[in-house]
């Protein structure tokens, strides 16, 4: 050998075309990390901006306080966030309500006592659900669950807020499932072992300590879920018809948020109209929403872990 | 707390135990026989564990031993390959018998791990847990509980002011005794010990052994162990396996001044293990 190594590597470590590219890697990092960090923050001014824009229009009082939306009645428009979020949080409410219950079922099963070949067949089959498109599931509820509820509950719409609140609720099942899953199958085997060393059963020993120590993920899980179903749009566009309707009684046609910005972008509003306006401040309302079950989703997720 | 004071704990009327009950046997190991699917883990073992006794189970990594213990209490066949045969009868009643439901098996024979296992919850809660999950609600009796077995475990001084805390903010060795501790409160008859002291410090293990020492007065303890020294300080009788074998069987003082087999005698001066 004309070299020794230790003389080729230090050869190589004096080459400037190394160097560069050592000096570029972070500029280049840092520019994709900022991609999405630039589209929050545009985002964020553009909707705080409109959001400014309606609300000269519009005062504060009637778009939170009063009962009333109507926004492309053309004498006398009116806007009020209340039955949006009526409908969002009903649909949300029985969305978990389905969601909870099915999904940490689901979950404990695959995590305590389904044998591996079961848990190997079944897991992917639950992950499947999540990746069916939500326009499939809109369909699902408009065609099948309604006409389905209808014989069991007479007065109900043709669209209304249930049925696409129990279809979103089998849509998140795999979500809280997974993440509730992962929460369980992460607390230690010694653990388990303690407990049934004096002679709990299984199931004593799954609900008394193996979900206390992963509640913390199990709640983060519902409250992601929770989340999903507040940003929900396809299902409750299709199912739940347009009526902006302030009510609890989940019979009845009713609209989402999102659905509303559905409607009032693919409609007529014109750019620089109140209604038009209008989407802005809904989003916002939404973006609040969504912001704060993830952020709680984070602090509960840090604030219950158990350490071990 | 002083070594001292650990000393005084069993009452004298406790520890005089007559000589028929300390013959009499608590576990009974016939033509035993385990397998982790193809691999036999146990050959035949006979063993006897007697009354208010300590075994000591000692033998090189592999031999079985761990797996022997966890028999007693019927943990090995949480996995799903192991396969057995023979009996093992604890007072009388075979562990295997399906009319003898494992829970039950359990609550009699309790069991302290090798790495503690504390529950991530507050030290009062780890050893009222498995009084609870077996139905006592009774606040004030599962103080007196807690009380008892923390004081039985000889925690109870350093951990009686902070019941509250959770259990993670002890020692490792304290861990091991709070663990100790809510095995007895359940008041078992047999305690299983799977090597419960070589995650722990020499201080520690000291203590441990002194506690072993205390609760046979009350208890018949099993213990596996790596360590000869320990075997030979606090057992009455050892076992020695070697491939999933008993080689030797018998009073301690004999199997480490006097053993009848070579190979015990090859592994207790250090010759290979």
């Amino acid at each position: 050998m004309a070299q020794s190594v230790s003389e080729m590597i230090r050869e190589k470590r004096k080459s400037s075309k190394r160097q560069k590219l050592e000096k570029l890697v972070p500029g280049l990092l840092f520019a994709a990390a900022s991609v999405s960090v630039l589209t929050t923050v545009g985002i964020l001014l553009t909707l705080v901006v409109e959001t400014f824009m309606f609300f000269t229009e519009v005062p504060f009082s009637q778009f939170f306080f009063s009962t009333e939306m109507q926004p492309l009645n053309r004498s006398e428009p009116t806007f009020s966030i209340l039955p949006l979020l009526s409908a969002t949080l009903l649909s949300t409410v029985i969305a978990m309500l389905v969601a909870i219950p099915i999904g940490l079922t689901t979950a404990v099963y695959l995590s305590e006592y389904a044998t591996d070949r079961a848990r190997r067949v079944l897991k992917p089959i639950v992950e499947v659900l999540a990746g069916i498109p939500t326009i499939v599931y809109g369909f699902f509820a408009f065609t099948f669950v309604t006409p389905v509820l209808q014989n069991i509950i007479p007065i109900l719409d043709r669209t209304n807020i249930l049925s696409p609140g129990i279809v979103m609720g089998i849509m998140i099942i795999p979500m809280v499932a997974s993440l509730s899953e992962d929460a369980l199958s992460s607390v230690p085997l010694s653990m388990r072992e303690g407990a049934m060393a004096f002679g709990a059963t299984k199931f004593e020993t799954t609900v008394r300590v193996v979900i206390p120590a992963a509640i913390s993920g199990i709640i983060a899980s519902f409250v992601l879920g929770i989340s999903r179903a507040i940003g929900e749009t396809m299902i409750v566009t299709i199912a739940s018809g347009s009526n902006k309707n302030l009510t609890f009684d989940i019979t009845q046609s009713m609209q989402t948020m999102t659905a509303y910005i559905v409607e009032v972008t693919s409609g007529d509003a014109g750019a620089g109209t109140t209604a038009y306006y209008s989407l802005y401040a809904v989003a916002i309302t939404l973006f609040v929403f969504t912001l704060a079950m993830n952020m709680l989703a984070k602090y509960i997720s840090k604030r219950y872990r158990e350490e071990y | 707390m002083s070594i001292n004071s650990l000393q005084e704990r069993p009452s004298r009327e406790e520890a005089t135990v007559t000589q028929e009950e300390a013959r009499e046997a608590v576990f009974r190991t016939e033509g035993l026989n385990l397998w982790y699917g193809n691999t036999q883990a146990l050959h035949n073992i006979e063993l006897d564990q007697r009354a208010n006794e300590v075994t000591a189970i000692i033998g090189p990594s592999g031999c079985g031993k761990s797996t022997y213990i966890k028999t007693l209490n019927r943990m090995v066949q949480m996995n799903p390959i192991v396969k057995v045969t023979g009996k093992v009868y604890y007072r009388d009643q075979n562990i295997f018998d399906r009319k003898f439901p494992v829970e039950e098996l359990r609550t009699r024979v309790g069991m302290v791990f090798q790495k503690p296992n504390p529950f991530p919850k507050t030290i009062f809660e780890n050893v009222a847990y498995g009084p609870k999950i077996h139905g006592i609600r009774n606040k004030k009796l599962l103080a007196e509980i807690v009380e008892e077995s923390l004081k039985g475990a000889a925690i109870w001084e350093e951990v009686k002011d902070r019941l509250q805390e959770n259990a993670f903010g002890l020692s490792g060795g304290q861990q091991q005794r709070l663990c100790i501790a809510r095995c007895l409160a359940i008041e078992p008859d047999v305690i299983l010990m799977d090597e419960p002291t070589s995650a722990l410090d020499p201080k520690s293990t000291l203590k441990v052994e002194e506690l072993v020492q205390q609760l046979k007065s009350k208890y018949s303890i099993m213990i596996v162990t790596h360590n000869m020294q320990q075997a030979a300080r606090i057992s009455d009788r050892t076992a020695f396996f070697l491939n999933g074998e008993v080689i030797e069987f018998d009073e301690t003082d004999k199997i480490f001044s006097n053993p009848s087999d070579k190979r015990t005698e090859d592994y207790i001066t250090g010759r290979f293990g």
